[in-house]
């Protein structure tokens, strides 16, 4: 069954913490070309139906992303993109 | 008549028996009102404790707002029930949108538990007129996820307002936007506070009994309050 993707990011003027850690850290990974790190959230969706995009429109807006400090994207996930997108 | 002031079990609260205690020594009826239980039960007012609701899933607060009981508080809130958010319910009145701006992670990344001086600013509200304005006290904050952030164009608003009720003194624990520690509404009926009161009202377990005066100034605006 075809899966809608959210992703969900802190809007750029929110200071994202976790992010600078994460940047910090790389120096000691011997990483020293990186300006900067931020961190987001991906969200995978199964529809028991079609996939409906607006439908998940509404559940990032009023549940999944925060509006006063995110941004969210909605898409249709690709076909060749499997939940071990990590191989 | 004794006031009843309701206090908000979520799976994952911590604070709500503190809060509750707090409410009994303030002087008050404390009741204990069920996340899964949208009535209310007569209570005049509500506290939404602290602690990690829903295991703070998602984000804090996020998903304690869709409780049936948050669905009845939010409507009573609108109609003036005074409502004070410590914490994780100050989270929560952020998700619900009863408040404004959002509380993310501390901008050290470190949790923070210390007694905490904080300068209150608003006596106008629900639920601190018992104090002074500029009067300092000393109440622990503890949290992870304090900082409060908001558009610039919000935080002036709220300064101009008078609703920022209450702001860090000798340094801001979390990073919070404007020494923020607590804001209200503009009714003055809703209160979100960091830091903890319900921890500050009996001089064997708190730094001091300042915490007490939140709970007693309710009492004092219900028995002003129009029936």
């Amino acid at each position: 069954m075809p899966r809608v993707v959210v992703d969900v990011m802190l809007k750029p003027e929110i200071l994202d913490p976790q992010g600078q850690a994460v940047a910090n850290a790389l120096p000691r990974l011997g990483v020293s070309d990186v300006a900067s790190v931020r961190i987001g959230r991906r969200i995978e969706i199964e529809f028991t139906g079609e996939p409906d995009l607006d439908r998940a429109r509404e559940i990032a807006d009023k549940l999944l992303a925060n509006p006063v400090i995110e941004d969210f994207t909605v898409r249709l996930a690709e076909t060749d993109e499997t939940v071990d997108a990590h191989r | 008549m004794t006031a009843r002031v309701g206090v908000v079990t979520f799976p994952g609260s911590l604070d709500d028996g503190d809060a509750a205690r707090a409410v009994r020594i303030s002087g008050a009826e404390p009741v204990r009102l069920w996340h899964g239980d949208p009535a209310l039960h007569g209570v005049d007012a509500v506290v939404l404790p602290g602690g990690f609701s829903y295991g703070d899933y998602l984000r804090c607060g996020a998903i304690a707002r869709f409780a049936p009981v948050m669905e009845t508080i939010v409507d009573a809130a609108r109609g003036g029930l005074p409502v004070l958010g410590i914490c994780n319910g100050f989270q929560i009145l952020c998700e619900a949108h009863l408040l404004p701006g959002a509380l993310t992670r501390n901008q050290h990344l470190h949790f923070r538990n210390r007694d905490q001086v904080l300068r209150i600013e608003a006596v106008g509200t629900a639920w601190t007129n018992a104090f002074q304005s500029g009067q300092e006290v000393l109440i622990p904050v503890k949290n992870g996820e304090g900082c409060y952030v908001a558009d610039p164009a919000t935080l002036d608003r709220l300064e101009a307002e008078g609703r920022v009720v209450a702001r860090y003194v000798g340094g801001n624990p979390n990073g919070s936007q404007r020494d923020i520690a607590a804001i209200t509404n503009e009714a003055g009926n809703v209160v979100g506070i960091m830091p903890h009161p319900e921890h500050a009202v009996e001089a064997l377990t708190g730094p001091s009994l300042d915490g007490l005066g939140f709970f007693t100034s309710v009492l004092k605006h219900l028995v002003g309050a129009p029936a």
